[in-house]
């Protein structure tokens, strides 16, 4: 099973590379990828510069262009394929029907592996997808229960990569536009969920307010670490009760069903994360390298250590982690 | 007022699925009531949750027939977000029905329709011209617009459309925003998904959701999630009438549906001006209008409605 490691620049993804990596996802700098963050992700050079130093190390370097083009602006993301096609780098992660057929035509020996943001859940959906387009790996939306993501690996012939640590998305990647709704921007149409420039954060006397396009998404007692501002992790009422109506602010950690995550014959195994620290990328793939070694060799014997949780719960947005949809009773 | 244009270019009208868990003889009601409307296109079948049955795929055919009978087309509408196997099964079998035209609105359904006219539901991620030519070589007949998208790219698909391939709006109606694994109505009433009870049949519009400072923001349909206020493209009836659009589709609620189409058809036919009739909208709108999306806005605002 690979690991697969995010970079949001290039010290990340030597830090990723350095703590034993199989494989790290990179963006362009611009709307074309899913963490199109200000500041983060790579130039041409860069781009370069981190192929170069992954293959040397037999590291393996996909490239994301998984947001939606739009008819303004589609030159954007051709040319990203080409550039990435153009870098010798070993995928291109896409979502959109229109990129992978240009995508599939214009470089037939290029792999493209289904996004996330594809949200296929179904040997169907990939069927089609791999019909079509010629896909050599999905990586599959969190929706699907353990059991289900075996019986998928089952059904399909196109190798299964699921999101192993990070944050939780609890909507269908793809197919969520909550944060254009309050902020005019989603994943979909600007490649991130929340941007900053939506995010206001004001102190009042009844607690700390996050609003997102003018809306009221959480307000917490003072005393309250704040989390990234997502609106489906804000406290509403609901039927006159306070309370997270979708989720806790909750992020996702997988390491103690990581067992069966082999046994279901999971491809690759995806650390959620391009815009967090160097920090955060050397800790979380050094974690995840030593279980992944540990749980192949002896799979029976695996338990995770206490010490690979106080790193990762250091590291984790919110206080806590969670299974989150792998486990059917957090459906 | 004179009608807007020639007959022939005029949007006909469309009425979605019905998106709520509603007792099967209301349901049975409502279809025998909006086949008295004015409206042309009736969208039917199961899009949100595979364990609501109070009706089969046999009673929606069944309705489905009733409606070609009185004139109107009758298209099959199909789940939204399939993982199991059952739901793959259900999803072939109505796929494998050819009587009637079908609404794909997962990747899976494409998959089974290839080859054969289908129309794309909103939740079908079409947002260029390149995935359009794509899918109308599979056999795209129409293609529902995705929510998010506004009148900028709407404009910009219509002028490269792929000849016989109809663009159809969601016009009126609280917006679908996003699909999970987890039921949000048994979450808020603290029960399992296996175990919902089919509590979202006590909310026939929706569970709203409402932010600390009082504003209702969204709506909770089992797994799926609405916006609280209703989109309401009315004001944009000229425009979209002379960009080309086909066809205006009204979401089902369980108040005013039939008061809705007549407004529309009214303000088609140019016996109603469109700021008379948003005025009537509005009083049916439970947590107000909104249409942000159109103009490339959040989608909450209300710009044109306003």
């Amino acid at each position: 099973m690979e690991l697969v490691c995010p970079a949001g620049n290039l010290p990340m993804l030597k830090a990723a590379v350095d703590n034993g990596a199989n494989a790290v996802y990179i963006g362009f700098r611009d709307d074309t990828n899913a963490r199109h963050f200000a500041g983060l992700n790579f130039n041409d050079k860069q781009i370069a510069q981190g192929v170069q130093y992954a293959h040397d190390r037999g590291v393996k370097v996909f490239v994301a262009i998984n947001t939606y083009a739009q008819p303004d602006g589609w030159e954007r993301w051709t040319a990203a394929v080409d550039r990435a096609a153009g870098f010798g780098v070993d995928a291109i992660i896409l979502a959109d029907m229109g990129v992978l057929d240009y995508a599939a035509e214009r470089h037939p020996n290029v792999n493209l592996h289904l996004s996330v943001q594809g949200s296929a859940t179904n040997p169907a959906a990939i069927g089609f997808m791999q019909r079509h387009f010629g896909i050599k790996r999905v990586v599959v939306p969190r929706v699907l229960s353990l059991a289900q993501v075996a019986h998928l690996i089952e059904e399909t012939r196109v190798p299964v990569e699921i999101f192993g640590f990070g944050s939780l998305c609890v909507m269908v990647e793809g197919r969520c536009l909550l944060s254009s709704y309050a902020s005019g921007q989603s994943p979909n149409t600007f490649g991130a969920c929340s941007p900053a420039a939506h995010v206001e954060w004001r102190d009042t006397p009844e607690g700390q307010e996050t609003r997102l396009g003018g809306v009221l998404i959480e307000r917490r007692s003072h005393s309250e670490a704040a989390g990234y501002p997502t609106l489906c992790k804000g406290r509403y009422e609901v039927d006159g009760e306070l309370r997270h109506a979708i989720e806790q602010p909750t992020s996702l950690n997988t390491l103690d069903v990581l067992p069966q995550i082999l046994a279901a014959g999971v491809s690759a195994i995806k650390i959620e994360g391009r815009q967090r620290s160097t920090r955060y990328v050397s800790q979380v793939t050094k974690v995840w390298r030593e279980a992944l070694d540990m749980c192949q060799r002896n799979p029976q014997a695996f338990r995770p250590k206490d010490s690979w949780h106080q790193i990762l719960a250091q590291v984790s947005e919110g206080a806590q982690t969670t299974i989150g949809p792998y486990e059917r009773t957090w459906h | 007022m004179a009608p807007l244009t020639t007959t022939s270019h005029r949007p006909r009208l469309s009425l979605g699925p019905v998106t709520y868990l509603w007792p099967r003889e209301q349901v049975l009601d409502f279809y025998a009531e909006m086949l008295e409307t004015p409206v042309d296109i009736l969208y039917l079948g199961e899009t949100i949750c595979s364990k609501r049955r109070q009706l089969r795929p046999e009673d929606y055919w069944e309705i489905a027939e009733r409606t070609v009978a009185a004139g109107k087309e009758a298209v099959i509408s199909t789940l939204a977000l399939i993982e199991s196997d059952g739901e793959l099964k259900t999803l072939k079998r109505i796929c494998a029905d050819e009587r009637f035209m079908i609404e794909a609105n997962d990747l899976a359904a494409l998959d089974f329709l290839e080859g054969r006219p289908f129309v794309t539901g909103h939740s079908i991620n079409l947002y260029n011209h390149r995935t359009l030519a794509f899918l109308a070589k599979q056999g795209l007949k129409r293609w529902v617009l995705p929510v998010e998208l506004g009148r900028e790219t709407a404009t910009k698909l219509l002028a490269s459309r792929p000849q016989g391939v109809e663009c159809e709006l969601f016009a009126y109606g609280r917006l679908p925003l996003a699909y999970s694994a987890r039921c949000f109505t048994a979450y808020n009433r603290n029960l399992g998904k296996d175990d919902c009870q089919f509590c979202c049949g006590d909310y026939p519009d929706g569970l709203v959701v409402t932010t600390q400072d009082g504003n209702e923001f969204l709506d909770l349909n089992g797994i799926q999630t609405q916006s609280a206020n209703t989109h309401n493209l009315l004001p944009a009836l000229a425009e979209v009438t002379a960009m080309g659009v086909d066809v205006l589709r009204i979401s089902p609620q369980s108040q005013h549906t039939a008061d809705v189409v007549k407004v529309f058809a009214d303000c088609l036919s140019g016996d109603l001006e469109p700021s008379v009739g948003t005025a009537k909208l509005r009083e049916w709108a439970p947590s107000g209008l909104c249409d942000g999306y159109w103009t490339g806005d959040s989608g909450y605002k209300a710009r044109m409605s306003a």
